[in-house]
C-alpha cells in the first residue's frame, strides 16, 4: 500500500492537437483536502477526469490507493465524483438518486435504506428523499450530490466546481460546511476551482495550474506568501510588480533599482548576478504608508487614486514614471478613512522580507 | 386552471372559432356520419338504409374478419417492434454525432422520403417478387454457385443447399413482405421523435452514472432509456397508428394472400358498396388504435420527468 491516495506519475493528455495536460506528476496523501487551481482551459479539469476515468491519459500513469488504473473504467474506480451541474438523475427521487451508487453495487436493501437517510441527514437535507431533483434550490441539489457520492464511502472524492453556480453567500457558508465535512468523513477531496479564495479557504494543498503545468504546490500559506513566479503571484490574491535590476547585493541584503530611479531593498537571494533584470512583487495590504518616512528604506511617492471599499481604502501610489503601485489600508477604527487625499506625497515601507524577489 | 371572466371565455371562444369551424367540418362531422351509417343497413343497389342495427358490428365477430384483424395487429406491432429496434438506434447514433453532421444526416434519412409512396412501395415489389432481384440473385447466381461447388468438391452437404436455391423464395405476398415495406416506410416517424429525446438528453448523467458503478449495460436501461422514453412513445405511436391502418403496402406486396384489415374496409366500399359494414370496421379499428395509444402513453409517462 502506498501511503498516497492518488498519485499522478508524469501524466499527459492530448486531445488532437491540443495539449490539456503536459506531463504532471502530483502525489496526494491521504485524507488531505487538495486543490486543483487555475483559470479555465488550465487543464485542471482534464486532470480530474484522468483520476475518474472519463478521460484516459496520453502517457504517464494514474494510481489511486497505490493501485495502478491503467485503461480501468469509471465504473471500476474507488472514486466519486461532485459535478459541476450536479447532474442528478432528473427522472428518480432524492432518495433512489443517493441510493443509486449503492444498488450498482448490489448493497443488500436493508443495508441501503439506514445509508440512505444518514447520508441526507449528513448533508442537512432529512426528510426531502421523496422529492425529484427540480424540486430543489441549486444549493439543496448540490448537497444531494455531495451525499450520492459520499454514500458510497469512496477512497477519493472528486469535486468538479462544485459550488461555482450557488451565490456568494451560500458559496462561503458551504465551503466551511465542506471543509467541516471533510474532516468528519476522513475522505480524500481532490477540488476544482478556479477561484483562488475558495482554494485558499479549504485546501490543505494547491497545486497552481497553468497550460497543463503545475507552476506550484504547497500549502495555502507558501502560495500566497512566497509565490514561484510572476504567474501565481497575479493569480492568487493581488500583487504589485515593480521592474527593475538588481544594483548592490551585499550578504543580507539586495537592492533593486526599480525604472533605474528608486531604490528598494531586499533580503538577499541566491543564484542572481549584479545587473540582472528582476520583478519586485509586494502585496498590498503588506505595504504601510507615512507622511514621514518611517527609516531610510521607505520609498517616496505621491497619491494619485483613492479608492474607499468598506473594509479597506485603496490608495495608487505612483512611485515613478511607469510605476504605480496599489497600498491597502485596513479601516480598523472609525473616522475619517481617508487619511491620505489624492495628490500628496508620502512614503511607503515594508518589511524586506514581504517582498519577493521573481525572475520570471 | 384560474376561474375566467364571462368576457374573457367569449374572447378565446372566438379566437379559436376558425379552427373549431374547420376541425368540425372535416373531421367531426364525417366522423359522426361514419358512426351514423355503421348503424345502417346496405341498401339493395348499394346505398344505405336507415334503420338502427348492430348487425354490422355482429357480422365483425365472424372468425374470417378476427382473423385478419389478429393478423393485422401483429404485422403493425412486429413493424413497430422492428422499426424502434432499428430506428433507435440509428437516431442515437446521429444524435450523437458532431452538431455539424447531424442535420446533414438527417436530410440523408428524408431524402428517399421525397419520393412517392407508392412508387417506393412498388420498388420494393421489383425487388421482392419471384423474378425480382433478390429472387433473381437467389436461383441465379447462389444456384449456380452451389452447382457448380456440388460438382467441384461432391459432398452430400450441398443437396439440401442446392435444391433450395432451385425455386424462388416465396416472398412476394408473404407477411414478411408487408412488414418489410410498412418498416421500410415508416422508418422515418420512428427516427425523427427518438432522435429529438437523445439530442435533449445530457450526457451529463452518463458520466454521472458511470461514476456511481453503472456499466454501459445499466447506464442505459436505467438513465438513458427511460429519460428517452417520451421519444420511444412518441415514435411508436407514429408507426402504429398508420401500419394498423395501412392499405396501399399490403395492397401491392401483400397479393392475395397477406390481406390487413385496411384493406377489408376499402372493399367494403369500393366494391362491396356495403357502407354500413365498412363504417363499422373502421370505428372498431378506431376504437382500438385509442385505447392501444392511450394505454401506451400511460405506461410511457409514468417514467417521464415531472
Amino acid at each position: 500500500m502506498s501511503e498516497y491516495a492518488v498519485e499522478l506519475n508524469k501524466i499527459t493528455k492530448h486531445f488532437g492537437p491540443v495539449v490539456a495536460v503536459d506531463g504532471i506528476s502530483i502525489f496526494i496523501h491521504d485524507g488531505e483536502f487538495f486543490s486543483l487551481l487555475g483559470p479555465s482551459g488550465c487543464g485542471k479539469t482534464t486532470t480530474l477526469r484522468l483520476i475518474a476515468g472519463f478521460e484516459l491519459p496520453t502517457a504517464g500513469q494514474v494510481f489511486i490507493g497505490g493501485q495502478l488504473q491503467g485503461d480501468t473504467p469509471p465504473y471500476r474506480r474507488p472514486v466519486n465524483t461532485v459535478f459541476q451541474n450536479y447532474a442528478l438523475f432528473p427522472h428518480m427521487s432524492i432518495y433512489q438518486n443517493v441510493a443509486f451508487g449503492l444498488e450498482m453495487k448490489k448493497t443488500p436493501k436493508q443495508e441501503t435504506r439506514p445509508r440512505v437517510l444518514d447520508a441526507l441527514e449528513m448533508v442537512q437535507l432529512p426528510g426531502m428523499e421523496k422529492r425529484k431533483p427540480n424540486q430543489l434550490s441549486g444549493g439543496q441539489q448540490q448537497r444531494v450530490a455531495l451525499a450520492r457520492a459520499l454514500i458510497n464511502r469512496p477512497k477519493v472524492l472528486l469535486l468538479d466546481e462544485p459550488l461555482g453556480a450557488l451565490d456568494l453567500k451560500l458559496r462561503q457558508a458551504m465551503q466551511l460546511e465542506l471543509k467541516a465535512l471533510q474532516h468528519r468523513v476522513g475522505i480524500t477531496f481532490v477540488y476544482v476551482t478556479h477561484d483562488q479564495e475558495e482554494a485558499l479557504t479549504m485546501s490543505d494543498r494547491i497545486a497552481v495550474m497553468s497550460e497543463g503545468r503545475v507552476l506550484q504546490l504547497g500549502s495555502p500559506e507558501e502560495i500566497y506568501d512566497r509565490p514561484a513566479n510572476r504567474f501565481v503571484a497575479d493569480f492568487i490574491g493581488e500583487t504589485n510588480f515593480l521592474g527593475g535590476t538588481i544594483r548592490t547585493s551585499g550578504p543580507d541584503e539586495w537592492v533593486v533599482m526599480v525604472d533605474g530611479v528608486l531604490p528598494v531593498h531586499l533580503p538577499a537571494g541566491e543564484g542572481l548576478r549584479v545587473d540582472e533584470s528582476v520583478t519586485v512583487a509586494i502585496r498590498p495590504e503588506k505595504i504601510s504608508i507615512h507622511v514621514e518616512p518611517p527609516d531610510s528604506r521607505a520609498v517616496p511617492g505621491v497619491v494619485a487614486e483613492v479608492v474607499y471599499t468598506g473594509t479597506d481604502t485603496r490608495y495608487l501610489v505612483r512611485l515613478t514614471e511607469r510605476t504605480m503601485v496599489t497600498v491597502r489600508q485596513q479601516n480598523i477604527g472609525v473616522g475619517p478613512a481617508v487619511r491620505f487625499p489624492a495628490g500628496v506625497q508620502v512614503h511607503l515601507h515594508w518589511r524586506p522580507e514581504s517582498a519577493r524577489l521573481l525572475t520570471a | 386552471m384560474l376561474p375566467r371572466s364571462r368576457r374573457e371565455t367569449t374572447r378565446l371562444l372566438f379566437l379559436i372559432s376558425p379552427s373549431l369551424f374547420w376541425l368540425t367540418l372535416f373531421f367531426v362531422l364525417p366522423l359522426l356520419l361514419v358512426f351514423a351509417i355503421s348503424f345502417g343497413q346496405r341498401g339493395t343497389y348499394g346505398g344505405v338504409r336507415w334503420n338502427l342495427t348492430l348487425e354490422n358490428y355482429g357480422r365483425f365477430l365472424d372468425p374470417l374478419y378476427l382473423r385478419i384483424f389478429g393478423r393485422t395487429i401483429v404485422i403493425a406491432l412486429t413493424t413497430t417492434l422492428i422499426c424502434l429496434l432499428a430506428g433507435y438506434p440509428l437516431a442515437y447514433f446521429i444524435a450523437t454525432r458532431p452538431a455539424r453532421w447531424r442535420n446533414s444526416l438527417l436530410l440523408l434519412l428524408m431524402i428517399p422520403f421525397w419520393t412517392n409512396f407508392l412508387i417506393r412501395t412498388y420498388a420494393w415489389l421489383l425487388i421482392l417478387r419471384d423474378h425480382g432481384l433478390i429472387n433473381t440473385l437467389w436461383t441465379g447466381v447462389l444456384h449456380n454457385f452451389m452447382l457448380w461447388a456440388a460438382a467441384a468438391v461432391p459432398l452430400p452437404l450441398w443437396d439440401p443447399l442446392v435444391s433450395a436455391t432451385a425455386s424462388p423464395l416465396p416472398l412476394f405476398g408473404s407477411n414478411l413482405a408487408i412488414i418489410i415495406g410498412l418498416v421500410y416506410g415508416w422508418l422515418p416517424d420512428m427516427v425523427l421523435p427518438c432522435y429529438a429525446a437523445i439530442e435533449r438528453f445530457d450526457f451529463s448523467l452518463v458520466e454521472a452514472a458511470q461514476d456511481l458503478y453503472a456499466n454501459r449495460r445499466k447506464t442505459f436501461l436505467r438513465v438513458i432509456l427511460p429519460l428517452t422514453m417520451p421519444g420511444i412513445v412518441a415514435g411508436s405511436i407514429l408507426v402504429f397508428i398508420p401500419s394498423l391502418g395501412a392499405y396501399v403496402t399490403p395492397d401491392l406486396l401483400g397479393g392475395a394472400k397477406s390481406v390487413m384489415i385496411g384493406n377489408v374496409i376499402y372493399s367494403q366500399f369500393m366494391s362491396a358498396r356495403d357502407y354500413p359494414f365498412g363504417s363499422a370496421i373502421s370505428l372498431v379499428l378506431m376504437a382500438v388504435m385509442l385505447i392501444g395509444t392511450l394505454l401506451y402513453f400511460r405506461l410511457g409517462t409514468e417514467n417521464e420527468v415531472n
